[in-house]
């Protein structure tokens, strides 16, 4: 009988995302459109849509997951998470909304003017997007299995239908619409039933166990290598957020700099709100149900917390609510990141030959479809864990190209390349070593664990020499795009002829 | 927009506005035309942002990002509570994100300030 609630939950999640999707599609006729809803977004509707698509499986599953499981240190993930957007306003924001490139890929061929440098960035977008949609689609498994018992494949493929019916068929315009919504589809069905199960033990007043007293999970850094570990994780989470595809492409959807900046001061404050609420879930699973700790099933705390402490109805209800909001995260998230993939994909690989809008429905159609087959054999990291991987590769990659190509008039398409390709091997391999449960013991093991504190000083290290190597092939545009990237819009000034692919004639 | 080299000379010849575009200022047409002028304008912006996303990054790193360190070096913080809650737990779960957001304000403001300092800078008549 729960499993009836919880279905209904879940169908009723996919169906107002198909139904803002679907509405948002007669809003959607040209290629522009699909590209970057015509950047008519204001900052508001602009921030519940970044953080409605920001917000995955990791924050809504993972993060209650990992602060059950090992406590005190697992609060880094959404801190990171959220100060990652604190150091994409102070460095990105800005400089790339008035570059009016479209992707990362478009980026780098402004700023280096290069073929062989565009083709890389765009090869990494995909790399990036897959690795973060995995445990998307995992987690998707996991909770249609915690709530109905159904095989987990199952989850992953409903996520993957309804993310290609909404990207075929809408573009990023009908996106933005949904992924605003979701923000607090997703904040409420994680506070209300918190309110609920906090009235029902008295706010927790009697639940001062022994569980919430072991020092290992109370107190900071006991684990080995607890320090390193840290601060890698700091490293990749902060740095890494201003180089994920899908976060970036919303930056497009600003109308100018300075709108840019607002949007990005309120998605602070939206992650801040719901970033308090996983922490709850963690600490009362410890409370609660503590046999879930350590096992794999931790991810599925927030789901199980309702039914060990409410009975009958009123859990199957809040369960349900769970369960719609687990669905909407999975949901947002993926249709971003397989956006951001068929905007690469359809502009650089298909785009020679179809038209664009054919172009990118193919290739969100093929990206979704490869990831689902990814999924199926990676192994069973924790969801949290490995989107944190993704964040990894992004940091080792984007973050040096961005930060030197937007600060540093000294950046080359040779060192932009080099960069690029070392920090991408590094982290990647370190990644894949990971999520296939390949990683070696000891030192080197905390090191392939958490890769960016060693890969992302070899990658800014790498971009910087090889530059400072290459000075004689400085673009020829260059003082046209350091006033185009930081000149503020209202400042009539030549800005070079840069024109992004998608907006090319065809 | 092909950009045309025109001298400081030049300008004094323009008597009415180009067709399509407000009239350009003087600095702006110094920046338009690339020349040494133009580019320490440019260069002064770019430096003077680039000091305060530095400024910020460096405030994070002595509060937030001295969280481990402080943890590793002093031990008996990590056992130290606050209204029956361990700082730790104070800290990285509920405090962090208020501050957060108060940086992001700051930041903003001073951003949008150096900004309009530019602007003023190109609206001046004559820059020198």
């Amino acid at each position: 009988m729960s499993t009836v609630a919880a279905v209904t939950g879940v169908v009723l999640s996919s169906l107002l995302t198909l139904g803002v999707g679907v509405f948002g599609l007669r809003l959607s006729r040209t290629t522009s459109d699909f590209y970057v809803a015509s950047r008519a977004v204001g900052p508001g509707l602009n921030a519940s849509a970044v953080s409605g698509e920001y917000l995955s499986a990791a924050s809504f599953l993972g993060v209650a997951g990992l602060v059950l499981s090992r406590g005190v240190d697992m609060l880094w993930y959404p801190v990171g998470w959220t100060a990652g957007y604190l150091l994409l306003l102070v460095f990105v924001a800005a400089p790339l909304r008035r570059s009016r490139a479209y992707t990362l890929p478009d980026f780098t061929e402004l700023r280096v003017e290069s073929r062989r440098a565009r083709n890389v960035a765009s090869a990494l977008v995909v790399v990036i997007a897959v690795l973060y949609l995995v445990p998307q689609f995992q987690g998707a498994g996991l909770t249609v299995g915690a709530l109905t018992g159904a095989p987990s494949w199952l989850g992953g493929v409903l996520v993957a239908v309804v993310v290609l019916v909404i990207v075929v068929s809408g573009g990023m315009r009908s996106i933005t619409l949904v992924q605003a919504v979701q923000y607090w589809l997703k904040l409420t069905a994680l506070l209300v039933p918190l309110a609920i199960v906090l009235v029902h033990t008295h706010g927790g007043a009697d639940a001062t166990t022994a569980r919430l007293h072991d020092q290992a999970w109370r107190v900071p850094l006991q684990r080995p290598h607890g320090l390193y570990l840290t601060y890698s994780l700091i490293v990749a989470t902060f740095l890494g957020t201003m180089g994920l595809p899908h976060v970036v492409v919303r930056f497009y959807t600003n109308p100018d700099g300075r709108a840019a900046r607002r949007t990005t001061v309120r998605v602070l404050v939206l992650l801040g709100l719901f970033y308090l609420l996983p922490t709850a879930y963690g600490v009362l699973g410890r409370v609660y149900v503590p046999g879930l700790a350590g096992t794999p099933g931790a991810d599925a705390v927030v789901l199980r917390l309702p039914a060990q402490v409410l009975g009958g109805g009123t859990a199957d209800v809040v369960t349900a609510v769970l369960g719609a909001g687990a669905f909407a995260a999975f949901l947002t998230t993926s249709s971003g990141l397989v956006v951001s993939i068929a905007g690469v994909v359809g502009q650089d690989v298909l785009g020679r030959w179809l038209p664009p809008v054919a172009a990118f429905r193919m290739a969100g159609a093929a990206g979704a479809l490869v990831t689902l087959g990814i999924t199926a054999l990676s192994s069973g990291l924790a969801v949290a864990q490995a989107v944190e991987l993704a964040f990894a590769v992004a940091a080792s990659t984007f973050c040096p190209l961005l930060l030197l190509g937007i600060w540093w008039r000294g950046l080359t398409a040779a060192g932009a390349v080099a960069g690029l390709l070392t920090g991408g091997l590094l982290s990647a391999s370190a990644v894949v070593a990971t999520m296939l449960g390949a990683a070696p013991g000891g030192w080197l093991g905390a090191v392939v664990a958490q890769p960016a504190m060693c890969t992302v000083p070899v990658a800014f290290a790498t971009m910087t020499v090889v530059s400072l190597l290459t000075q004689a092939g400085l673009p020829a545009h260059l003082e046209s795009t350091m006033v185009r990237l930081h000149a503020p819009e209202a400042i009539d000034l030549d800005r070079g002829g840069f024109v992004p692919v998608a907006e090319r004639a065809g | 927009m092909t950009a045309t080299p025109t001298g400081p000379r030049a300008r004094v010849r323009v008597t009415g506005p180009r067709t399509g575009r407000r009239r350009p200022t003087t600095v702006a047409a110094e920046i338009d035309a690339r020349t040494e002028l133009g580019a320490v304008y440019m260069r002064s912006l770019v430096r003077s942002q680039l000091r305060l996303a530095v400024g910020v990054v460096l405030v994070l790193a002595a509060t937030l990002g001295a969280v481990p360190l402080a943890f590793t070096l002093a031990p008996s913080l990590g056992h130290v509570e606050l209204l029956g809650v361990p700082v730790a737990w104070l800290v990285l779960g509920v405090l962090a994100y208020p501050f957060l957001v108060g940086l992001a304000i700051a930041y903003v403001r001073r951003a949008e300030r150096n900004e309009a300092a530019f602007r003023d800078l190109l609206d001046a008549r004559e820059p020198r």
